[in-house]
């Protein structure tokens, strides 16, 4: 067994010996007996690297990924394809092994990477400001909540149902921490319904929540739902976009968004069954100061060279302890370099084709399956890269996809309320692809 | 200016650097979109004109190579722990095996769908709950939650369950006692709890006071937050009798991980009493710290903590089947998407079943003795830069630079910059805030006899070197990409992305 260790008996002998002590076990004299743990850890014991790793694989054996089928599960995370180059540069050490960028003098690089990605989501959102990255994108969207409840202090939070569902519980846990109430307006047609909306906002309405396009894949109208709140005044006007989407959809700094969040996961990043991704964070330039996270800014050294600090710092824990606006320390770097290498790789026109091609394949998709005897849109609203099906009553959603999936086909993800499914279209999955998903499909309804 | 200064000052150079935005040129591409392979739909009928963009986002155009010579030219702008010493207190800098890589690219997690149904994804549950199980061995507490997204996480995850806790008992309990020489996280997490921060004061031996602990103890009280050994390197041996003041009036005690690595498998938090405990997997568990991420800040919790904990949870069953369980009524709910940050999951487990309970003990005894060892070798500079509590550490240890300020003229900020000329990174600085002009030394085990003498060699020549010409530490870095930067400019006048006309 390796410990990645170095020191020999003799060196140890050495150590020891500078210390003026007799073992190792002197050093921990300090933690009373009775504290001491009188017996080995129960654990495995420690294996060589080529068995470690035949385990590993062994249990990466027992999961059916991405490669095993032909899957249509979205849900917050797609199955884009990563090129190659993101995981050369990701895994170059310089990027992999240091800390958070506390010496800018030795970390120019990882400092300009924060600054590029904050300019690439700055861009995609049409949004002023952004930070360099925060954990995923549920809770990037609880602390826009945050981010409200400490600029108005307002006690009420008004969330759209067509926000993912792991974003409203996480802003409820929140909010169940600093004080706000979560209110849900139920979707109409697949999407917000715009007079439950307009009935739940007013003064006590801290922030507004909506996903674009929805949980349900419809896209919504942002700028309609968003001129509701601006009747009311001083609401922080909150929404979690697909950053795919943004290559066609209009920016939400075009439609009254201040916040802008979203889960970075398909820039770049793998699906890695739920993370490590990035959650991005963008705003308007109103709530620079009250940004949760790091934020690497431009700057000039003593003999005038062009560089980047972490900047604005004293918005952070580690200065302002209790008056921190976010306790946020480590987040999603790495990740977030994933993010602008593949929008660089993607580019201005290539963002733009891969959301055509996919609002196209979508609407292929989604008319296919919907010629299936019994399956029908569980809304009619315009989508971009995913859409849901109601599966007719004897077709349990569940067994339907038990059976696809024997057929080497995941189908999407079930919505049991709904007894409906939820399809997700990425570049990955072709015409034949469909093709294959409505025929399995047409069998297992059958 | 001295002549060694001309020597040492000599200009690099270097053209001055560009972004990616500055890069490329219009019409350059390294995306071939695959070929529209269904019948086209005019565009405006599948997404109306009002909901459209009309300018394609500024994005980069720009070739491959370019991309590549790009970003491989940053990166060497990087300093990292694959290249050199990283001694960055409180950070655990450990050497981070490459097999953990290897194995965590593995198709079977990398490509494995996060709502992918739990029947087709039992290898990567039965990871989760084994890195549970040997997390609640480590830390022995019974029950653990992977969730969280980096250890401050964990930590709002803790005073969560805490207040949680407390108002299931019909309690209301509005303060949280941390002591002065916590992480910046600790109190900043307490206010986004919506709870109140009550210091506690630090004794002459580095520890908690106890009389302004029993002062500031009571029903109010919701939580103490510790780390143990704290920030100065130092066990807190009261540990016992402060566990007992916290329970005595019904509070709750919690563990900030960020030191566990001085202790696996020598003691525990759970039976030192604590509650809750937070785990930094990218510290003790050697998850790549990605230049600021990503963590993972797993929890472990008491039994009667246990209902609170935040879904979904991983569940066995008599077969030995995994599957993921939502309904847990009292639960604080969930604090991410999904279940965590499962790569690193892969990567932590991967490394427990290399060391087992003998090398994560030896691991520990390692980062104790290299840390006393350094300690022990910048002795030989006590007098500028004396060791701030006790006289000897665990994992790792504090010095004040306040003599070295006072005699030499020397911050700890111009040493630390003179450091990164020697190669190194340098320390911890201005932390813990209680120690003047402090110096925070983590070596961690992963580091040799030789990087430890070497490392101790340049504080002595930089001191030696000070106390001929302090202006060569206070003008330092030379070596580096750039030099100091103004970073009181840049706040005042923030640019935080590129203009792009």
């Amino acid at each position: 067994m390796s410990t990645y260790t170095a020191v020999t008996e003799a060196d140890r002998s050495a150590m020891l010996e500078a210390l003026g002590v007799e073992s190792v076990a002197e050093l921990f004299a300090g933690i009373p007996d009775a504290l001491r743990l009188d017996r080995p850890l129960d654990l495995p014991p420690g294996q060589p690297e080529q068995e470690v790793y035949a385990h590993l694989r062994e249990l990466a054996a027992r999961n059916v990924s991405a490669e095993d089928e032909i899957g249509f599960v979205g849900g917050g995370m797609y199955d884009h394809y990563v090129p190659a180059l993101i995981d050369m540069l990701m895994s170059r050490s310089e990027f992999l092994t240091p800390y958070t960028p506390y010496q800018p003098e030795i970390s120019q690089g990882g400092l300009q990477v924060m600054f590029e990605y904050q300019t690439a989501i700055s861009e995609l959102t049409a949004l002023p400001v952004a930070n360099a990255s925060v954990y995923e994108g549920p809770s990037a969207l609880a602390s826009a909540g945050y981010l409200a409840k400490l600029a108005n202090g307002r006690p009420r939070f008004v969330v759209s149902a067509g926000v993912h569902p792991h974003s409203i519980e996480t802003l409820r846990t929140y909010a169940f921490g600093f004080g706000a109430e979560v209110v849900e307006v139920p979707l109409r047609d697949g999407v917000t319904d715009p007079d439950a909306w307009r009935a739940a906002l007013d003064d006590q309405t801290g922030a507004v929540f909506v996903q674009n396009p929805n949980f349900y894949g419809a896209v919504e109208d942002v700028a309609a739902l968003n001129a509701a709140a601006d009747e009311v005044g001083g609401v922080v006007k909150v929404a979690a976009y697909d950053p795919i989407a943004l290559g066609i959809l209009k920016p939400p700094g075009e439609c009254g968004v201040d916040v802008c969040v979203g889960e970075g996961q398909p820039l770049g990043n793998r699906l890695d069954f739920g993370g490590p991704s990035f959650g991005f964070f963008a705003a308007t330039e109103a709530y620079l100061r009250r940004m949760p996270g790091r934020i690497a800014g431009e700057t000039r050294d003593v003999d005038g060279r062009r560089g980047f600090v972490l900047t604005l710092q004293t918005r952070e824990q580690h200065i302002r302890r209790e008056k921190a606006t976010s306790n946020i320390c480590t987040a999603q770097a790495l990740n977030a370099l994933g993010g602008v290498v593949y929008l660089a790789w993607l580019g201005r026109q290539g963002l733009v084709e891969l959301g055509e091609l996919l609002l196209q394949r979508t609407h292929y998709a989604r008319e296919a399956l919907c010629a299936i005897d019994g399956v029908e849109p569980l809304h009619r609203q315009p989508v971009i890269r995913e859409f849901a099906v109601r599966l007719p009553e004897h077709a349990p959603v569940a067994d339907v996809v038990e059976r696809c999936a024997e057929q080497g086909v995941n189908p999407g993800l079930a919505l049991e309320a709904d007894n409906a499914l939820l399809v997700a279209i990425t570049e990955q999955r072709s015409r034949a692809d469909i093709d294959r998903l409505a025929e399995v499909l047409q069998e297992a309804i059958a | 200016m001295s002549d060694t200064m001309v020597e040492r000052t000599a200009p690099v150079a270097q053209a001055e650097t560009k972004t990616i935005f500055e890069k490329g040129a219009p019409g350059r591409r390294a995306f071939v979109a695959p070929e529209l392979d269904v019948p086209e739909v005019d565009r405006a009928t599948l997404l109306p004109a009002a909901y459209r963009r009309s300018e394609p986002a500024r994005l980069p155009e720009i070739s491959e190579p370019e991309i590549v010579r790009h970003y491989v030219n940053l990166s060497k702008r990087n300093f990292d722990l694959d290249s050199g010493f990283y001694p960055l207190g409180s950070c655990t800098m450990k050497h981070n095996p490459r097999l953990h890589e290897r194995v965590a690219g593995l198709a079977g997690h990398a490509r494995l769908h996060p709502l992918q149904h739990p029947k087709r994804a039992q290898g990567a549950l039965e990871l989760m709950w084994n890195l549970e199980r040997a997390l609640s061995e480590v830390s022995g507490l019974p029950h653990v939650s992977l969730q969280p997204s980096a250890g401050s996480h964990g930590e709002l995850a803790g005073v969560l369950l805490s207040k949680a806790y407390h108002e299931d008992r019909g309690e209301t309990r509005t303060k949280v006692l941390t002591p002065d020489t916590a992480h910046g996280t600790n109190p900043a997490t307490v206010t986004m709890a919506g709870m109140e921060v009550v210091k506690v004061g630090t004794n002459a031996d580095g520890g908690v006071d106890l009389d302004d602990l029993r002062a500031k103890a009571d029903t109010d009280v919701a939580c103490l937050m510790l780390t143990n050994p704290n920030t100065l390197g130092v066990f807190d041996a009261n540990i016992a009798e402060i566990a007992e003041i916290v329970h005595g009036v019904g509070a709750t005690l919690y563990y900030d991980g960020a030191n566990l690595n001085a202790i696996m498998g020598i003691t525990r938090p759970g039976d030192m009493g604590f509650d809750i405990v937070h785990f930094n997997l990218h510290k003790s568990f050697t998850q790549p710290h990605g230049g600021g991420g990503p963590g993972s800040g797993p929890i472990a919790v008491s039994e009667r903590m246990e209902p609170y904990l935040m879904t979904p949870r991983i569940t066995r069953d008599d077969a030995g089947a995994f599957d993921l369980s939502f309904d847990h009524p009292k639960s604080i709910g969930r604090l991410r998407g999904f279940q965590g940050n499962y790569g690193t999951f892969v990567r932590s487990y991967a490394y427990i079943r290399s060391l087992g309970a003998e090398g994560l003990k030896d691991a520990s005894e390692t980062a104790v003795l290299n840390a006393n060892y350094l300690l022990a070798r910048l002795g030989e500079v006590a007098e500028h830069l004396p060791l701030a509590y006790g006289r000897i550490c665990m994992h790792e240890f504090v010095l004040s630079g306040a003599p070295m300020r006072r005699e030499l003229g020397l911050k700890t900020l111009d040493l630390a910059k003179r450091l990164l000329d020697f190669g190194f990174h340098p320390p911890t600085v201005y932390f813990p805030l209680l120690v003047d002009e402090a110096l925070l030394i983590e070596p961690t085990e992963t580091e040799t006899k030789e990087t430890l003498d070497a490392f101790a060699d340049a504080i002595k020549q930089i001191l030696a070197e000070a106390a001929e010409d302090p202006e060569i530490a206070r003008n330092a870095p030379y070596t580096t990409p750039v030099r100091r930067l103004d970073e009181a400019g840049a706040a005042k006048r923030p640019v935080i992305r590129q203009p792009l006309g």
